[in-house]
């Protein structure tokens, strides 16, 4: 049991996680992206005292 | 109809705890089961008293109730935790300190010691993180906090379970796993209560208006999850009577010395590094008014950091039975650390680009600034003690103790001082802080005070780690350990004296924070709502 998962911890799971983190760069630089992560920066910098609650009236 | 079911359940946990007393085994459970008793009967009268009241409409708006209650609840118990790490290091320098004759050995160095990490770390440090985590996720996702009460549930919860592991370690009840003592029965309690706070947290982003979810909140859900992680994990033991503290953990050996440290260090890694980088996503913004540097570089720091720290455990058992790949691995993992930790003070130093010039008018972002100064330095000096040649040198020694409040005083510190200066004013409906003079004097107390004790440390550690290793002609060692004892002794004073510096700042914090939140001297900008 210890040998199995000591096997697929250096093997498939280490490339998996090393897959997801490659998956993650790339995603965070696709195309596109730049205009989302300019707002999404900009979104602590608005006013927030009050909360505007969504009533669901409308 | 609610009430009575919540008066009934309550009756029902203070008969159970009576009997808890009645038959409890030692000292420590008898008390907790006592306090059990006080809190939960408190509640009980409480609800007995509500019976038959008209149901409250549902407030809206943001929750700040629980947050001011939290801000509150840092500063005071910064303050014991503070007070008492100040008396351990001068019990070092002073045995007399110890007061045996009056406290008869219940003041000792021993019993103290966790109660200052754990105030510090957990009641300072994690009712800090809870706050601006509940702050930071309702201004971010434009929502109200989830589930009501359930947030009210997680502070007073919270701070039961300081209070349990406080008096118990005072009373003799403690599994000596580092920065996990508490005892079964307490680390259940803290489970519960930790769900209930990753629920409000997880309702609150599901409620979320924003369409994505901001950096901060991502920091602070990692933190949330890998600390329920890693506490259920180390802390798996089997009590030895359920009416007494004393249990038995699950692993032996060193498989149990590598538990302890694999949640050890994530204690490090999750609690006082992401959790408090979610901060700093938040609040260096603000204060700066300028958007985070580089929202991709946040993204990437993040998940390397997830990624890389859940290894660096075993770099705190280098030379030990560990196998020498596991040494290496966490070896290997810290020093690749660097490279995400130093993302991250980037991305919070250059968030001040175009804005350096308010260094000069406000020492709340100088606060900030210095912290992630220190944030940079420890995560530089860490890995490097990580790196086996060098920790045959460091471990064990005081360079160790240098490096954590390094980090501690430093960063977790300063930049929970910074979020504590911005948000009292807000939170309490002010226009600005009481004296920004009294805050520059608090910056420089403080990081005059860290300087001191760091370097005081390092010297101590380095003299203290040559000295053991060093040995004659012959072969043999030069030094007896109590020749380390003494040489140490200039050191430790000055040591002590950094802590008074620091202390004296946080005391100034406290009085201007106080002041700030009576409205001293300025009118009220805002209606608070009564909660």
């Amino acid at each position: 049991m210890y040998t199995f998962l000591r096997e697929m911890a250096d093997s498939w799971a280490m490339l998996l996680i090393f897959l997801f983190f490659l998956g993650v760069v790339i995603w965070a630089f696709r195309p596109g992206s730049r205009k989302m992560h300019e707002e999404l920066a900009r979104l602590p910098l608005r006013d927030d005292d009050v909360l505007i609650e969504d009533t669901g009236e409308k | 109809m609610q009430h009575g079911i919540k008066a009934a359940v309550l009756g029902l946990i203070v008969f159970l705890a009576m009997i808890a007393t009645n038959f409890g085994r030692d000292l420590a459970y008898q008390f907790h089961a006592i306090l059990i008793i006080l809190a939960a009967g408190y509640l009980f009268i409480r609800e007995i008293g509500k019976i038959g009241d008209p149901v409250k409409p549902a407030e809206t708006g943001y929750m700040d109730g629980v947050i001011r209650a939290g801000v509150i609840a840092t500063t005071f118990w910064g303050l014991i935790g503070f007070s008492v790490g100040i008396w351990i290091a001068f019990q070092l320098v002073f045995p007399a300190m110890n007061l045996g004759e009056l406290l008869k050995g219940y003041g000792n160095f021993g019993r103290l010691r966790p109660i200052h990490t754990s105030a510090v770390i957990f009641a300072f440090g994690g009712n800090a993180l809870i706050a601006t985590s509940f702050y930071v996720v309702q201004r971010t996702s434009a929502a109200r906090l989830w589930g009501g009460n359930l947030a009210w549930f997680v502070f007073w919860g919270y701070q039961l379970f300081i209070l349990m592991a406080a008096s118990g370690y005072l009373l003799g009840s403690t599994q000596s796993r580092e920065y996990a003592e508490p005892e079964w029965y307490v680390d259940i309690w803290l489970t519960i209560v930790w769900l209930a706070y990753l629920a409000v947290f997880l309702g609150t982003l599901f409620k979320r208006k924003e369409p994505h979810i901001y950096v901060a909140n991502w920091f602070f859900l990692a933190f949330i999850i890998t600390v329920a992680l890693l506490h259920v994990v180390n802390n798996m033991a089997v009590p030895v009577s359920i009416f007494g503290s004393k249990s038995v953990s699950l692993f032996s050996g060193v498989q149990d010395a590598m538990v302890q440290w694999w949640y050890g260090h994530n204690a490090v890694g999750f609690f006082l590094t992401a959790g408090f980088l979610g901060m700093m996503y938040y609040f260096v913004p603000k204060q700066a008014e300028r958007p985070v540097y580089s929202y991709k570089l946040s993204i990437i720091h993040f998940w390397a950091l997830i990624f890389l720290y859940i290894w660096a455990g075993p770099h705190h058992l280098h030379y030990t039975a560990l196998p020498d790949w596991a040494q290496t691995l966490g070896m290997v993992m810290s020093i690749m650390l660097w490279m995400p930790s130093w993302g991250g003070m980037i991305n919070g130093l250059m968030t001040l680009s175009g804005a350096w010039d308010k260094l000069r008018t406000d020492p709340v972002l100088r606060i900030m600034v210095v912290s992630i100064g220190f944030y940079g330095m420890s995560t530089f000096e860490g890995p490097m003690m990580a790196i086996k040649a060098v920790n045959s040198l460091s471990h064990y020694t005081d360079w160790t103790i240098g490096h954590v409040h390094s980090g501690a005083l430093g960063w977790n510190g300063m930049i929970t001082f910074g979020a504590l200066y911005f948000l009292t004013p807000r939170l309490w409906g002010r226009e600005a802080l009481y004296s920004l003079r009294l805050v520059s004097w608090h910056f420089w107390l403080a990081t005059i005070g860290i300087v001191l004790y760091a370097s005081a440390m390092w010297v101590s550690g380095i003299m203290e780690g040559l000295m053991w290793r060093e040995v004659d002609a012959q072969g043999f060692l030069v030094n007896s350990f109590a020749d380390t004892v003494e040489a140490k002794f200039s050191l430790y004073i000055i040591r002590g004296t950094g802590g008074i510096l620091y202390l004296t700042g946080a005391c100034i914090m406290a009085y201007n924070l106080w002041k700030t939140a009576k409205g001293a001297g300025q009118a009220v900008t805002k209606a608070v709502p009564a909660e």
